[in-house]
C-alpha cells in the first residue's frame, strides 16, 4: 500500500511540477512588470507562448545536426526529471532514493552539457559565446553548491534531499547561522544558474551580455516550447530545493492521510509565490553585472558555503 | 591456475615481439600481430575477471628461476593485482581490436609492430610482479617499449624533445622506486614482497618510502608536479598507443602506488593521507584548467589524464586517512571510489583517445582550430566521442560520475577525521574536485563542440569520411561498457570488494543486496544513487515529450540558414573557436594560474595590415622547477665540458687526486 501511495505521490509530483512551472515564470514576469508600473502580460501568457510555439514550424539551419534536434527533449527530459525527484510536497516520493542532492545538481550538469553543445552545433559566434559563458559560469557555480551541500550533510547527516528536509522539520534545528549563510549561497547559486539578473537577463535578446538567449537563439518552434519549458521547470526546481530545504514547513510525510497532503500542495503553491515575489524584487532593485564580474559574484558564494561549513566544526567544536 | 594462464600470455606476447619486426613491412603482419594481442588479452582478461569474481581470497603465487640466482622471478595473483590486470588487459584487448584497422595507416609499422605486444607484456609483468627486482626490471622494460612507441613519429618535430623528456622523468621515477623498494627492504635485503610486507618500517623510514612512492609512481601517473612529460609523450604516440599510455600504463603506475603504499608499507600514518590529497586535488584542477587551454586534440586528452589521476589520488589520500584513523567504512568507500574511478578513466580515456585518432586518419589533423562539423561526415565517431565526453565529464548516467559521486560521498564523511588539519583539508580538496568536474565539462564541450559541430573550418574536415569498421567496433564496445559501468555500478564495486577488503581490511556493503540496482556507499538514508533508474526515467520522459509533440503539435519543418540575429556570415572563420571559447575561463583562472596576458595589436587607422591578439601562458611549475634544474644541468655541463680537454699529466693527476680523496674518506668513515 505504501509503495503505491508513494508511486501515486511521485506521479502527482511529476505532473504538478510541469503545470505549475510556466505559471511561476509568468507571475514573475507579471510581478516585475508591476514593479516597474508596467502591466504586464497575462499570468498564463507563458502557456499561450507555449502553445503558439508548438503549432509554428521549426526553421532549421542548414548545418544543424541531429544533437540540435535531439537536445531539447534531452534537456526537457533531464530538468524535468531532476525537479520531480525535489521533495516539493511531500516528502515520500517512489523514486528519491535514485538520487541525492548532489546527483540532481549533475542531472541538471547533463541538461546545461547538451544545451551548450546545441549551441555550438549550428557554427554561428552568437551560439558559440552563450556557450563559452554559460560554462565559464557553471565551472563557479558548481564548486559553490557542493559546498552549501557539504553544510547541509554535516547539518543533516544526509545528501538525500528527503532527509534533509525530513532533519530540518525537527525541532532541535533552530537557527543557524550557518544554515542562513548557505541559504544566501544557494540562493546567488540559483540566480545565476538561472540566468536572472545581475547575472544574465532573461528577456534580452541582441546583447552581448546574454548567456542563455544566446544559446538558444537558433530554435523556434516546437524545439523552443520545449526548452522554454525546461528553463521553467529549473527555475520551479531551484525554488523548490530551496523551500524543502530551508522552509520545510507543511511538506507532507510519508504514511500521513489525505488531508496532510490536502494542506501540503497549497502551502508549496505559497511558498513559489513567497519565493517568485522575492526574485521579482531582487531583479527589479539590482543591475546587470558586467560579465567577468561574476567570477565575484559566485565567488563570494563559495566564501559563504565555505564558511558556512568553518562555522559548524568551529560551532561543534570538533 | 590463473596465474599460469597469464603467464603463458605474457610469454606469447613477448615471443610475437621479435616475429614482427622480420616481416613489419606487410600488411598481413600488421593484421596478425593486432590478431595475436587481441586474442591473449582477452584470455588474459577472461582468466583475471573469473578469477577475480569467483575467489574473494586469491593468492596465487609462482617462482621462475630467472632472475638474481638467490631471488628467482616470484609473481602472484591477489585481488589487487586481478583487478589491475583485469584494467590493462581490457585495454589490451580493446586497443589491439582498434590497432587492427587504424594500424593499417600506419606510415611506419616496422616503428610500432614489435614494441607494441611488448608494451603490453611488460605491464602485465608489472602488474604481476611479486618482488622488487622482478617489478623494477617490468617497470623499467614497461618504460623503453613505451618509449620506443613515442619515437614511433620521431622525424615529426617536436617528438623527438617529447621522448626525450619522457625519458629522463621515466629514469627518475624509477630511480625514485628503486630507493623505495631499497628502503622498504631494509639492511637485510628481503626483496620478496612477503618479505618486506613482514617487516616493521620506522616513521622516518615509512616517510621516505611514502615520499619516494610518490614521485615513483606520481611522474608515471602524471601526478602534478612530475606531470610536465606526459601532455607531451602521450600525444606523440600513434593514436591507440596513445589510449594504451593514458588509459592503462597511468594505472598501473597507480598500481604500484597502491602496491607500495597500501600493502608493503603498513599502517599509514594520517598526515600521509593529506599529503596524498594536496598533490591529487592540485592535479585535478590543474590538469583540466591546461586541458582548457589547449587546442591540440590529443594533447588536451592528456592533459585530462593528469586531471583524472588527481582524482584518483583524491581517493586514496581519502582513503589512506580513514584507514589510518581506523573508520573502516569509510575507508572501504573512499578506496573502492578511487579503483572504480581507475576502470573507468581507462573506458573512457581509451575511447576518446580512440576517437582523436579516427579524426586523425580522417583529416590529418589534431589542431582543433582546423576541424569542425565532423558529425556530419563522421556520425558514428560522433556519438561515441560524445558518450566518452559525457562520462569524462562526470556527467549521469555514464560512468564517471558514479565513481566521482563515490568520492565526493566520501569527502562528506571527512568531519568525522579527528584531526583538525584533515576536517578543514578535505572539504577544501572537495571544492577543487567539484571545480574540476565543472571545468571538465566546459572543456568536453569545447573538444566535443569545436571538433564535431558547427561548419567545417578546413576542406579536410569537410571531406572527413567515417573510420573503418574495426576502430568503430572497439569504439562502440567501450561506449557500451562506459553505460554498463554507469547504470549498473553495483556489480562492479561488488567485484572490486575483495581487492579493498585487502587494503583497508574492509568492504563497501554488497550493493547486489539493495533493491532496484540502487548503489548505497554508507546507509541508504544517507545518500543513495540508482543510474539506471534515471536512465529510464529520462529516456521514458524523452520519448514521452517527443511523441506527444510529434502527435499534437506541428510537425513541419523548414531548412534554411542560420538566423544568427540577422548577422550570418558565411566564413567558418567567425565561428567560436577553441580559443575564444576558452577565453573566459582564461580570464577568470588562468590569470592567476598562468600568469595569462592577451596582448592586441591594433594597426592605426589607414592601415590595411589585420589586427591581432596574442595570448602568452606561462607554465609556472616548469619556470619554478624544472627551468632551474636544466640551467644548473647546463652550467655545470659547460664547466664539466673542459675536464674533457686535459693533458695525460692533467688526466693522471685528477685519477691519482680521486683515488687520494676516496681513500681519505673511507678512513675518516671507519
Amino acid at each position: 500500500m505504501a509503495i503505491i501511495v508513494d508511486a501515486l505521490v511521485q506521479l502527482g509530483q511529476l505532473l504538478l511540477v510541469l503545470a505549475l512551472a510556466p505559471l511561476l515564470t509568468g507571475y514573475v514576469r507579471k510581478l516585475k512588470a508591476r514593479l516597474l508600473r508596467r502591466q504586464g502580460p497575462d499570468l498564463i501568457q507563458p502557456y499561450r507562448d507555449l502553445h503558439k510555439l508548438l503549432r509554428k514550424e521549426v526553421v532549421l539551419a542548414d548545418n544543424a545536426s541531429w544533437i540540435f534536434r535531439a537536445a531539447p527533449y534531452v534537456i526537457f527530459a533531464t530538468t524535468w526529471v531532476a525537479a520531480a525527484l525535489v521533495p516539493t510536497f511531500a516528502t515520500g516520493l517512489a523514486f528519491s532514493p535514485a538520487a541525492d542532492l548532489i546527483a540532481i545538481v549533475a542531472l541538471l550538469g547533463s541538461a546545461r552539457f547538451m544545451l551548450a553543445l546545441a549551441g555550438l552545433d549550428v557554427g554561428t559566434s552568437f551560439g558559440g559565446i552563450g556557450s563559452s559563458r554559460e560554462m565559464m559560469i557553471a565551472s563557479l557555480a558548481e564548486p559553490a553548491l557542493l559546498m552549501i551541500a557539504f553544510t547541509l550533510s554535516l547539518l543533516a547527516g544526509s545528501t538525500q534531499l528527503s532527509s534533509v528536509a525530513t532533519f530540518m522539520q525537527g525541532a532541535g534545528v533552530g537557527l543557524r547561522v550557518s544554515a542562513a549563510l548557505a541559504l544566501v549561497g544557494l540562493v546567488m547559486v540559483a540566480i545565476a544558474e538561472n540566468a536572472r539578473i545581475p547575472v544574465d537577463n532573461p528577456a534580452t535578446h541582441l546583447e552581448l551580455t546574454m548567456v542563455h538567449e544566446a544559446m538558444i537563439l537558433e530554435y523556434s518552434g516546437r524545439h523552443l516550447a520545449v526548452i522554454e519549458a525546461a528553463s521553467s521547470l529549473k527555475l520551479l526546481l531551484y525554488l523548490s530545493v530551496i523551500g524543502c530545504v530551508f522552509t520545510p514547513w507543511g511538506v507532507a510525510v510519508a504514511g500521513q492521510d489525505f488531508a496532510a497532503y490536502a494542506i501540503s500542495v497549497p502551502v508549496y503553491v505559497l511558498k513559489l509565490a513567497v519565493g517568485g515575489f522575492v526574485l521579482a524584487v531582487f531583479e527589479t532593485v539590482i543591475a546587470k553585472m558586467r560579465v567577468f564580474r561574476v567570477s565575484e559574484f559566485l565567488g563570494a558564494a563559495l566564501m559563504l558555503g565555505l564558511l558556512a561549513a568553518l562555522l559548524l566544526f568551529v560551532s561543534r567544536g570538533g | 591456475m590463473a596465474v599460469e594462464v597469464v603467464l603463458w600470455c605474457i610469454a606469447v606476447l613477448l615471443a610475437t615481439a621479435p616475429a614482427a619486426v622480420a616481416g613489419a613491412r606487410r600488411t598481413a603482419t600488421t593484421i596478425l600481430v593486432y590478431a595475436i594481442a587481441l586474442v591473449v588479452s582477452t584470455i588474459a582478461l577472461a582468466t583475471v575477471a573469473w578469477a577475480l569474481v569467483m575467489d574473494a581470497g586469491l593468492a596465487q603465487t609462482l617462482r621462475l628461476p630467472i632472475g638474481l640466482p638467490w631471488l628467482g622471478a616470484h609473481f602472484r595473483l591477489d585481488p589487487l593485482a586481478a583487478a589491475f590486470l583485469a584494467v590493462v588487459n581490457l585495454g589490451g584487448a580493446t586497443t589491439s581490436l582498434y590497432g587492427l584497422g587504424y594500424g593499417r595507416h600506419e606510415a611506419e609499422p616496422a616503428r610500432v609492430l614489435p614494441f607494441f605486444p611488448a608494451f603490453l607484456a611488460g605491464m602485465n609483468l608489472v602488474v604481476l610482479a611479486d618482488d622488487a627486482f622482478t617489478f623494477l626490471l617490468s617497470w623499467e622494460f614497461m618504460s623503453l617499449t613505451s618509449w620506443a612507441l613515442v619515437m614511433a613519429h620521431h622525424r615529426q618535430p617536436g617528438n623527438a624533445r617529447a621522448g626525450y623528456i619522457y625519458l629522463l622523468m621515466a629514469s627518475f621515477g624509477t630511480l625514485s622506486l628503486l630507493l623505495s623498494f631499497g628502503l622498504l627492504a631494509g639492511p637485510a635485503g628481503g626483496y620478496a614482497f612477503d618479505a618486506i610486507r613482514n617487516s616493521q618500517l620506522s616513521i622516518t623510514a615509512a616517510s621516505a618510502v611514502l615520499a619516494l612512492a610518490l614521485l615513483g609512481a606520481g611522474s608515471k601517473a602524471g601526478l602534478v608536479p612530475l606531470h610536465v612529460w606526459l601532455p607531451l609523450a602521450h600525444p606523440a604516440a600513434p593514436s591507440h598507443v596513445s589510449a594504451l599510455m593514458s588509459g592503462v600504463m597511468t594505472k598501473v603506475a597507480v598500481y604500484g602506488f597502491v602496491r607500495i603504499v597500501f600493502d608493503l608499507m603498513g599502517p599509514p600514518a594520517w598526515w600521509s593521507g593529506g599529503v596524498v590529497l594536496l598533490f591529487g586535488g592540485a592535479s585535478a584542477v590543474l590538469g583540466v584548467l591546461h586541458a582548457l587551454m589547449e587546442h591540440d586534440l590529443k594533447r588536451l586528452l592528456a592533459y585530462h589524464t593528469v586531471e583524472n589521476i588527481g582524482i584518483i589520488f583524491i581517493g586514496l589520500g581519502l582513503g589512506l586517512a580513514f584507514a589510518a584513523n581506523d573508520m573502516r567504512g569509510p575507508a572501504a568507500l573512499a578506496t573502492t571510489a578511487a579503483l572504480f574511478h581507475v576502470f573507468n578513466h581507462s573506458l573512457f580515456k581509451s575511447l576518446l583517445f580512440f576517437g582523436s585518432g579516427a579524426v586523425l586518419t580522417a583529416t590529418g589533423e589534431r589542431d582543433m582550430e582546423r576541424l569542425g562539423g565532423l558529425i556530419h561526415g563522421m556520425p558514428f565517431t560522433a556519438f561515441a566521442f560524445l558518450i566518452g565526453s559525457a562520462a569524462i565529464s562526470a556527467l549521469p548516467p555514464f560512468n564517471g560520475f558514479v565513481s566521482e559521486w563515490l568520492t565526493f560521498q566520501a569527502i562528506l564523511l571527512s568531519p568525522q577525521l579527528p584531526q583538525w588539519v584533515m576536517k578543514f583539508l578535505v572539504p577544501a580538496v572537495g571544492g577543487l574536485l567539484a571545480l574540476s568536474a565543472a571545468l571538465a565539462a566546459a572543456c568536453f564541450v569545447k573538444a566535443f563542440g569545436i571538433t564535431f559541430l558547427g561548419r567545417a573550418r578546413t576542406s579536410a574536415a569537410h571531406e572527413a569520411r567515417e573510420a573503418d569498421k574495426f576502430s568503430l567496433t572497439a569504439m562502440f564496445a567501450l561506449v557500451f561498457l562506459c553505460f554498463v559501468a554507469g547504470v549498473l555500478p553495483g556489480y562492479f564495486i561488488d567485484a572490486l570488494a575483495p581487492v579493498v577488503q585487502g587494503l583497508v581490511n574492509a568492504q563497501m556493503p554488497r550493493q547486489a543486496a539493495f533493491a532496484w540496482f540502487t548503489i548505497v556507499p554508507i546507509a541508504e538514508s544517507r545518500s543513495s544513487y540508482n543510474g539506471l533508474l534515471l536512465f529510464i526515467l529520462i529516456a521514458v520522459a524523452a520519448s514521452l515529450a517527443a511523441y506527444v509533440i510529434h502527435r499534437w503539435a506541428s510537425h513541419a519543418t523548414r531548412h534554411s540558414a542560420a538566423w544568427d540575429c540577422g548577422f550570418p556570415d558565411a566564413n567558418p572563420a567567425t565561428q567560436y573557436t577553441a580559443g575564444s571559447f576558452a577565453q573566459p575561463i582564461r580570464r577568470v583562472f588562468g590569470t592567476m594560474v598562468f600568469r595569462a596576458r592577451e596582448e592586441i595589436q591594433m594597426p592605426p587607422p589607414g592601415d590595411p595590415r589585420p589586427a591581432r591578439l596574442h595570448v602568452h601562458l606561462h607554465d609556472i611549475l616548469w619556470d619554478v622547477l624544472y627551468a632551474p634544474v636544466a640551467r644548473t644541468v647546463g652550467v655545470t655541463a659547460d664547466v664539466l665540458n673542459r675536464v674533457q680537454f686535459l693533458t695525460i699529466r692533467g688526466y693522471l693527476t685528477l685519477v691519482f687526486s680521486a683515488l687520494v680523496a676516496l681513500l681519505v674518506i673511507l678512513a675518516v668513515w671507519q
